[in-house]
C-alpha cells in the first residue's frame, strides 16, 4: 500500500517537472517583487541606501576614466624636441627630417628653421636685446617630432628618444615625460582607491541585504518553520529570501547607474565649456556598458550572497533542522 | 510501520523526557498516546518527526531508521509524516486553499494536481466551501479540520496528532476521532496524543500510556 502510494505522489512529478520548476521560479521572482512592492518606503531606503554606496565607486570610476582620455589626448601631443648640432644647415636638417619620416613609430617630423626659431624666440619678447648683442643665430635647427599614437605610452617615448639621440646629427633630444608619468600614477592611485573603497562600500551593501533579509526572516519565522514541517527542503525555502535579495542588489544596481548618469549630464555642459577654452573637443563619456554591467552583475551578486548568508545563519539555527 | 527501540531523549536543561521507550505499530494500526501533560507525549510525536533526534535508541519509521537519516533526507521524510497540532499552525494571511495546499506547493506538483488534491482533502473534512476563508475567519473546530486536510493532503503513510482536540468542546472531538477514524479505515497509520480518556475509552484502539517519559501500559491492540 505503501508503495502505491509513493508510485502515485511521485508520477505527475516527474512528468512535468521542467515546466513546473521553470513555472514556480518566474512566480517566486514576481512574488518577491510584488512584496518588496508592498512596502515601498522601507525597500525605497534600503535600494537608495544600496544605490548611494555603489555610486562612489562607480562615479570615483567615471572620473578616472575621464581623466585617462584626456591624458591620452596629451601623450598625442607630446612631442620629442630634437635639437640639432648647431653646424647642421637647414639643408641637411630637411634631410635628417625626410629620414625620420620614415621610422614606424613617428607620425610627423616637423622642421623649425634657425631663422624661423629665432624670429619666434624674438617674438617672445623680452630678448631682443640680448639677441642684437649676438653676431650669429645661437639657435640650431629643431625638429618638433610626432611620435605614433601607438607608441605614445612614456616608456615607448622614452626610447624614440635616446635613439633619436644616437643619431649623428643630434645634439640633445627633449621630452618631458615626467610630468605625464606622474600624472598617470596618480590616475593608477585614484583607480586603486575607488576599488579598494568600492570594495569596502561592497562589503557594506552585502552587510545592508543582509540584514534586511534577516529581518524579514524574523517577520516570516513561523511561515518558515510550518513550512519545514510540512517538508520543504532548505533549497525552497531559501528561494524567495534569494530573490529578495537580487531584487534589491539589481534595483541598488540601477539606482547608483541612475545616479552616475544624472551626474555626468550635469556636468557635460562644464565640462565641454572648460575644454572648449583649451581648444579641446574633449566630451565627457559616462558609464559604459561594461562598467554598467559590472555595476548591475556586481550588485546583483552582493544582494545573493548577503541573502543566502542571512537564510544560511537561520536554517543552521533552526531547530527543526 | 513505526518501531522503537530503547530510545532515551534528554534535555540539558529538563533532565530526561524519554526514557527506554519501546513500541512497535503495524501500517494501518490507529494508536492513543495518552499520560499526564510533561509525560513525554509531544517529545514522542516530534522524534518520528524528525523535529528532534533522540538522546540514545533507534527509531524506525517505514522501514527507516530515523537515526541514520542524514539532514538533507528530513523534508522528504517529513512529507511521509502528516502532522497535526493543538494550535493547528495555520498561517494567518494565506486563504484555507493556500494553506492546505502548502505541503503540495513545496513537493512542486503542478498547478492543476494541487487544485484537485486540496479540494478532495478539504472535501474529506467538510471544508470544501470555505477554500477562500482565511483561518481567522473560521471556528476553532473548522481550524482544526483545515490543519487536518493539510496533513492528509499528500497522502502521507503515517499520521501524527498532539492533542488535536485540547481546545475543543467535546462534540467537535469526538467529530475530529471520527475523521481520523475514517483515515484509519483507508490504511493510514495514525498516532493520537491526547488526554481526552472518555473518547479514548470510547473508541476502542489500542492505547500507550506514557508518565514521566517511560511506558507504564500498552493496552495491545482491540
Amino acid at each position: 500500500m505503501a508503495n502505491k502510494r509513493a508510485v502515485r505522489n511521485r508520477s505527475p512529478r516527474l512528468l512535468d517537472r521542467p515546466g513546473i520548476w521553470f513555472n514556480h521560479h518566474l512566480q517566486s521572482i514576481i512574488a518577491t517583487l510584488g512584496r518588496l512592492m508592498d512596502t515601498p518606503l522601507p525597500t525605497g531606503m534600503t535600494i537608495a541606501v544600496i544605490g548611494i554606496s555603489l555610486s562612489l565607486p562607480a562615479s570615483l570610476y567615471v572620473m578616472t576614466e575621464n581623466l585617462r582620455t584626456m591624458a591620452g589626448g596629451w601623450d598625442q601631443s607630446a612631442a620629442v624636441s630634437l635639437f640639432l648640432k648647431l653646424e647642421t644647415s637647414d639643408k641637411d636638417a630637411e634631410k635628417v627630417a625626410a629620414r625620420l619620416r620614415a621610422w614606424p613609430e613617428i607620425s610627423q617630423v616637423h622642421l623649425i628653421k634657425r631663422d624661423q626659431a629665432l624670429a619666434e624666440f624674438r617674438a617672445l619678447g623680452g630678448f631682443e636685446e640680448a639677441l642684437e648683442q649676438l653676431k650669429s643665430n645661437p639657435l640650431p635647427v629643431v625638429l618638433a617630432i610626432y611620435p605614433n599614437h601607438f607608441n605614445a605610452s612614456p616608456e615607448n617615448l622614452e626610447r624614440l628618444r635616446i635613439r633619436l639621440l644616437n643619431l649623428p646629427e643630434s645634439d640633445f633630444a627633449r621630452m618631458d615625460t615626467l610630468w605625464l608619468k606622474r600624472f598617470q600614477a596618480i590616475l593608477d592611485l585614484v583607480q586603486s582607491a575607488s576599488m579598494l573603497l568600492g570594495g569596502l562600500l561592497g562589503l557594506g551593501v552585502l552587510l545592508i541585504v543582509g540584514n534586511t533579509i534577516r529581518l524579514e526572516i524574523l517577520n516570516r519565522r513561523i511561515e518558515i518553520e510550518i513550512m519545514e514541517l510540512v517538508g520543504a527542503t532548505h533549497a525552497f525555502i531559501r528561494r524567495p529570501f534569494l530573490y529578495t535579495g537580487a531584487w534589491y542588489g539589481l534595483l541598488g544596481g540601477l539606482t547608483a547607474w541612475l545616479l552616475v548618469s544624472i551626474a555626468v549630464l550635469l556636468l557635460q555642459r562644464p565640462v565641454s565649456r572648460l575644454a572648449t577654452l583649451y581648444r579641446s573637443e574633449f566630451d565627457l563619456s559616462g558609464l559604459g556598458l561594461s562598467a554598467t554591467g559590472v555595476i548591475l552583475g556586481g550588485s546583483i551578486l552582493l544582494g545573493l550572497i548577503g541573502s543566502w548568508v542571512a537564510v544560511n545563519r537561520h536554517l543552521e539555527t533552526s531547530e527543526l533542522s | 510501520m513505526i518501531r522503537f527501540e530503547h530510545v532515551f531523549k534528554r534535555y540539558p536543561e529538563r533532565g530526561e523526557a524519554l526514557s527506554d521507550i519501546g513500541f512497535e505499530m503495524s501500517p494501518g494500526e490507529m494508536v492513543f498516546l495518552t499520560g499526564h501533560s510533561g509525560a513525554g507525549k509531544s517529545t514522542l510525536l516530534r522524534l518520528i518527526g524528525l523535529l528532534e533526534r533522540p538522546s540514545r535508541g533507534k527509531i524506525f519509521v517505514n522501514g527507516r531508521n530515523l537515526a541514520s537519516m542524514p539532514r538533507r533526507q528530513i523534508p522528504f521524510h517529513r512529507r511521509q509524516v502528516g502532522m497535526i497540532f493543538q494550535d493547528h499552525r495555520l498561517l494567518p494571511d494565506r486563504s484555507v486553499f493556500d494553506n492546505v495546499a502548502l505541503p503540495l506547493v513545496v513537493m512542486g506538483l503542478g498547478h492543476k494536481e494541487i487544485g484537485r488534491r486540496v479540494r478532495a482533502a478539504l472535501d474529506q473534512v467538510g471544508l470544501l466551501k470555505r477554500e477562500r476563508a482565511t483561518p481567522v475567519a473560521l471556528s476553532g473546530g473548522e481550524q482544526q479540520r483545515v490543519g487536518i486536510a493539510r496533513a492528509v493532503v499528500a497522502r502521507p503513510p503515517v499520521l501524527l496528532a498532539d492533542e488535536p482536540t485540547g481546545n475543543l468542546d467535546p462534540d467537535l472531538s469526538r467529530e475530529i476521532f471520527v475523521l481520523f477514524e475514517r483515515f484509519h479505515y483507508v490504511g493510514v497509520t495514525l498516532l493520537i496524543a491526547t488526554h481526552d480518556l472518555n473518547l479514548v475509552s470510547s473508541m476502542r484502539h489500542r492505547t500507550i500510556t506514557l508518565d514521566e517519559g517511560r511506558v507504564v501500559d500498552d493496552s495491545g491492540d482491540w
